[in-house]
């Protein structure tokens, strides 16, 4: 026990690793939030098409050798994000077959660009890292740890702004609507959080593992609570702690970041399933 | 005193017709029960009335400053609220949403008014309880006592008893003639043509294409229309 708690306080003394940790949990409050809504609204698979989109974009803005590829990523992963969530009930190709659609067009598209104009000479080893995380979380520089934390705080605020909105627009769009809320102005809202959280989260778990951020932290607080502000906070609750436990494991054990957060996740996913079956009965 | 006057509307979705000449007027107190076949376009009428659809043709007036934080709607049930994690508390309050503006947070005055509207349905004993794990009268009265926090004139209801066994549809309907009796103007779109001829004042009956009647419930017993409906009616 001392020897792991030696071997958290050495790296602990990098601020890298204490950024990554602050980051980390600010991402992590943000995903569990937004995931409630995403599950309940029937968009669980919404995180994971839109990360594929993102690693285009990344793809792109890395063969036009950007610097930033934030500015690039965002904008086009948010456009795609109000597209589907948007289009989603009245488009000709409904929710779940536009969302297959976007995303393998878009990994496909981004694996051929990448190697097109490959930017080290290891492309497969670039590829795996986007795709299932890599120590990147670990190597954030300044801007991108202060943009990080920027757009986290903004994504907490407005769900602590409009939490009472976007209850009634996930719970009853139409009644909503009709009652005088605007609607649609909460679900564009809603997707263009989406988009941001989903390039945030791709730097701490990679692309194709972001849905477990965002969906196992609600599922799991479904299993136990049983109204709308005890399942959002026990998701958020659920989601940081998986979230420092994950990295913490993952710097004692020397294991991928993202893959053990997420295993780290369904864990957790499972202890609350094994509690709702006890509650249940008792 | 009209409030609300429907002038020669035709309705339909992308750009094909489905109810065309369409008009109507609604008195303030009056109880009407739209009535006809499945797809002539009772759902969409109402919800053209929501303004959450747009009509081909022909205008809707709203009088008397009638506006949309004014109108109470009980929708049908959605997939989405099978399984939704909400006590009933929290679906009721939600009504009064249209009523807080910018502001975040309810006020006193707004959670007072959920509860006197969960009190006045019998729902008060439930208001911790989850929603989903409700039966099925229970549900549509939580939505029918959210709908009261959002109306102040007018409420508009799709199909209130639709799935409910005939106790619950009868406490249902007698609990909705009790609001109406309290001066809030009733719209209600129903297949259950034997409480719409006990309970309403007015009945629109819409046919393939087009109204078939507009009037009170009393001439409607005798037009041809009235005859046709209310002898299937019987029959099932």
């Amino acid at each position: 026990m001392t020897a792991i708690m030696d071997k958290l306080a050495f790296y602990f003394q990098y601020p890298l690793v204490r950024y990554a940790l602050i980051v980390s949990v600010l991402i992590a409050l943000c995903s569990s939030l937004l995931g409630v809504t995403l599950v309940l609204k029937r968009f669980s698979l919404i995180g994971d098409g839109l990360s594929r989109v993102a690693f285009g974009a990344a793809a792109v803005a890395a063969a036009f050798s950007l610097n930033d590829d934030f500015l690039m990523v965002i904008p086009l992963t948010v456009i795609c994000a109000v597209l589907l969530l948007r289009a989603g009930q009245n488009a000709k190709i409904k929710g779940d077959a536009a969302i297959a659609m976007i995303s393998s067009g878009a990994l496909a598209g981004g694996y051929l660009i990448m190697k097109l104009f490959p930017k080290t000479s290891n492309v497969s080893r670039d590829v795996c890292a986007t795709l299932f995380g890599s120590e990147k979380i670990l190597m954030l520089t300044k801007t991108e740890t202060w943009m990080c934390a920027i757009l986290s705080a903004v994504v907490i605020a407005i769900f602590a702004i409009f939490y009472h909105k976007i209850f009634a627009v996930t719970f009853d769009e139409d009644f909503s609507a009709a009652t005088g809320l605007r609607a649609k102005v909460y679900n564009s809202m809603l997707a263009v959080v989406s988009g941001v959280v989903v390039v945030l989260a791709m730097n701490m778990v990679g692309a194709l593992l972001i849905s477990a951020l965002l969906i196992f932290p609600a599922l799991s607080a479904m299993r136990v609570f049983k109204n709308f502000k005890a399942v959002t906070v026990c998701s958020m609750l659920i989601s940081v702690i998986c979230a420092t436990l994950g990295i913490l494991i993952s710097i004692v054990a020397g294991t991928p970041v993202g893959s053990t957060i997420v295993v780290v996740y369904a864990a957790g996913f499972f202890v609350f399933g094994g509690a709702g079956i006890i509650t249940r009965r008792g | 005193m009209p409030q609300l006057i429907c002038r020669d509307l035709a309705l339909g979705y992308e750009g094909k017709t489905v109810v065309s000449e369409l008009s109507f007027t609604v008195n303030a107190g009056d109880y009407l029960c739209v009535v006809g076949e499945n797809g002539t376009g009772k759902s969409t009428l109402m919800k053209t009335i929501l303004k959450l659809k747009t009509p081909l043709s022909g205008e809707i007036q709203i009088n008397d400053g009638l506006s949309a934080n004014e109108i109470g709607y009980l929708p049908q049930q959605t997939v989405i609220q099978k399984d939704f994690p909400a006590s009933v508390r929290e679906v009721v309050r939600s009504g009064c949403l249209n009523r807080c503006g910018l502001r975040p947070f309810y006020n006193k005055a707004e959670k007072q008014m959920a509860e006197d509207n969960m009190e006045k349905l019998g729902i008060a004993p439930l208001a911790k309880s989850c929603y989903r794990e409700l039966s099925g009268g229970q549900q549509q009265r939580a939505l029918l006592a959210r709908a009261l926090c959002a109306a102040r004139k007018i409420l508009l209801l799709d199909e209130p008893a639709a799935g409910l066994d005939p106790n619950a549809a009868a406490e249902m309907y007698a609990l909705i003639e009790k609001l109406n009796g309290g001066g809030i103007t009733v719209i209600m779109i129903s297949h259950d043509v034997a409480a719409c001829v006990k309970y309403a004042s007015h009945i629109l009956h819409i046919g393939a294409g087009s109204a078939l009647f507009f009037g009170t419930k009393a001439d409607y017993l005798k037009s041809e229309a009235g005859c046709a409906y209310a002898e299937t009616g019987e029959k099932t």
